[in-house]
């Protein structure tokens, strides 16, 4: 083959991959934009032509409402915000400290605990004895505790994650140095380790953040009580009963204006500003992501 | 040897303690998220009445499981378990290789990486806003495909939620838009660390595009292609609890498509409050999960030592 042909056939190939490409991302972007869309769309053009991308007539009514309907919502987003950060940075905490000793060779117990913590990934008692333990022995129902304490804190995979970058990247003898100079067990840690460890930590504490986020299992399991639903326990209930968002407490600050509700458009509203948060982190933190689904590949 | 004995003797004792503290709160962490409910498993075999608590209800045998195996709903939620993640595994491979292949071909960095981040998308969103955005499509009375592309073919519109013969094609669909961005991120750091001059050699010798992709590229990622399919294989009695209870909203009419294990458990224990029969069915995944995930594990070390999980 001549040097045109190849350069041709390599140039149609390219053109061929962004064509396909561009399809596949429209596809995969259409459906989240018909919510966002949705989200502004005036209620009565949802009523009688339904979700379009062509609304014709704008409204951001469902805004305006979410606003005046203030404490609810806020009140969501407050305990999912919280919920959030305590269990990343719980979640970093548990997972480095149990990490670190496990990564030192010279520990006679770290064998062992590596195998505690391997097993996990094996054998699981289930949700059922898990439900019935969280609920009856440490009675943690209707508290902020059952958001964050049940499933997340400590994974086995990034238990190994940061034990692999410690036994792989950290050098014994910055460990004997520091032994040499008097340092305890305790300051080389918190003192070298931890700081070292910021990468692979900043990667774990990504991947937690968002399953915190995200997560709707903890809430739907261990919360009956609407004033502990975070976010996503919101927007279940919501899907399910558009009345609830004029559900007693709010109908006080509406007065009689709950007759214009604007159910579908703040159903879409509220599912939007669900996830505006992750849109704008989300650019930034790209790279971290995409580390972290790659070292995930190497060991499952 | 004796200056080793001396030596393993004093860090035995000097630094066990220490680092041991240091583990201690994950290691408790460990002991009751995880281990605590390993026991817990003989819930299984109690008739088990909140009133009378764990310890207290009675015990009945493998009166939980003979009934379970009685019903319909085993074979049912077993079924349907194996078949999607069959279809995911199968589907999913294919096409994140596809898609991996494609932007590598891209060679632009800018283009890759706005690419990359739309089709990742989907898999930052939680399941919940998934059937959201699942429900403005489908809906009987607003939703777009009956109002706007059922309306323009002039097709009767279709309450989907009550509706089974689409639901497996739409579970497959959603999961695919869900994951595959994401996974076809293996496969590109896959392509990305491949021996170059092996292409160039090929290209010299006339091979085109197509028949390097076919021929070096695809053969190349063998390894990686049945370490993470035998990985799956390892995983295929659980499910995505979300993708079958959040993305079909529920619907009874559609548990004979969509009921999974986990969803069968989740029903039993939180909305009929069947809590033997709910744990006996967690058990039966526990048990072939825990079969499958170390029998996958030693054909995957038979193949590919590296990367085996032990």
């Amino acid at each position: 083959m001549n040097q045109e042909k190849v350069h041709n056939d390599v140039r149609s190939f390219r053109r061929f991959s962004t064509i396909v490409l561009t399809v596949l991302t429209v596809i995969t972007l259409l459906p989240i934009l018909l919510i966002v869309i949705a989200s502004v769309t005036d209620e009565s053009i949802l009523l009688t032509s339904g979700y379009t991308y062509f609304p014709g007539r704008l409204s951001l009514d469902s805004y305006y409402y979410m606003v005046r309907q203030g404490p609810m919502i806020l009140r969501a987003y407050g305990i999912t915000i919280l919920v959030t950060v305590l269990g990343t940075l719980g979640s970093i905490l548990l997972t480095a400290t149990l990490a670190y000793p496990m990564s030192r060779r010279d520990f006679k117990w770290h064998n062992t605990l590596s195998f505690l913590v391997f097993f996990t990934m094996l054998f699981n008692g289930g949700v059922v004895s898990a439900y019935i333990m969280w609920s009856t022995i440490f009675g943690i129902k209707d508290t902020l505790l059952a958001l964050i304490l049940p499933n997340y804190l400590v994974t086995a995979f990034n238990v190994f994650l940061i034990r692999n970058y410690y036994s792989n990247s950290i050098p014994t003898a910055l460990i004997e140095s520091a032994k040499i100079d008097g340092a305890t067990e305790l300051t080389i840690f918190m003192k070298i380790m931890l700081p070292l460890a910021v990468p692979v930590m900043a990667t774990v504490a990504l991947f937690t953040g968002l399953t915190y986020w995200n997560d709707w299992t903890n809430g739907l399991y261990y919360i009956t009580n609407p004033e502990l639903y975070g976010i996503q326990n919101l927007l279940i209930r919501i899907m399910n009963n558009i009345q609830f968002l004029k559900s007693s407490s709010n109908a006080a600050l509406l007065g009689t204006q709950t007759v214009d509700l604007p159910g579908t458009s703040v159903r879409m509203a509220m599912a939007v500003i669900g996830i505006l948060p992750i849109l704008i982190v989300f650019p930034f933190v790209q790279k971290y992501f995409v580390k972290g689904v790659v070292l995930g590949a190497v060991k499952g | 040897m004796t200056t080793r004995a001396v030596k393993k003797k004093k860090s035995s004792t000097a630094q066990t303690l220490p680092l041991m503290l240091i583990a201690l709160p994950g290691i408790i962490y460990l002991l009751i998220n995880n281990y605590l409910p390993m026991f817990g498993v003989f819930l299984a075999f109690k008739d088990y009445s909140y009133v009378r608590g764990i310890f207290g209800s009675k015990w009945n045998g493998l009166d939980n499981f003979e009934f379970l195996f009685r019903t319909k709903d085993a074979w049912i939620m077993t079924r349907n378990t194996l078949l999607y993640n069959a279809a995911f595994i199968v589907l999913g491979t294919v096409l994140a290789i596809f898609v991996a292949i494609l932007i590598h071909e891209l060679g632009k960095k800018r283009r890759v990486k706005l690419f990359q981040a739309s089709l990742m998308l989907p898999n930052l969103l939680s399941w919940v806003v998934i059937g959201f955005i699942v429900y403005a499509f489908l809906n009987a009375d607003n939703g777009f495909i009956n109002n706007t592309v059922y309306k323009a073919l002039g097709w009767q519109p279709v309450s989907w939620y009550s509706f089974r013969p689409p639901w497996p094609y739409i579970l497959v669909f959603v999961y695919l838009w869900k994951y595959v961005g994401t996974n076809s991120i293996i496969y590109v750091a896959g392509i990305a660390g491949m021996d170059r001059e092996i292409f160039e050699a090929a290209q010299l010798d006339g091979a085109s595009k197509v028949k390097q992709i076919l021929h070096i590229t695809v053969p190349m990622l063998r390894p990686t292609i049945i370490t993470l399919t035998l990985m799956a294989i390892g995983r295929i009695f659980y499910s995505d609890f979300g993708l079958f209870y959040q993305v079909p909203a529920n619907s009874g009419r559609l548990f004979d498509v969509t009921q999974t294990i986990d969803t069968y458990v989740y029903r039993g224990l939180m909305e009929r409050n069947d809590v033997g029969m709910s744990a006996a069915a967690a058990l039966y995944q526990s048990l072939v999960g825990f079969i499958l995930v170390v029998g996958a594990n030693a054909l995957v070390r038979r193949i590919d030592k590296e990367n085996a999980l032990f």
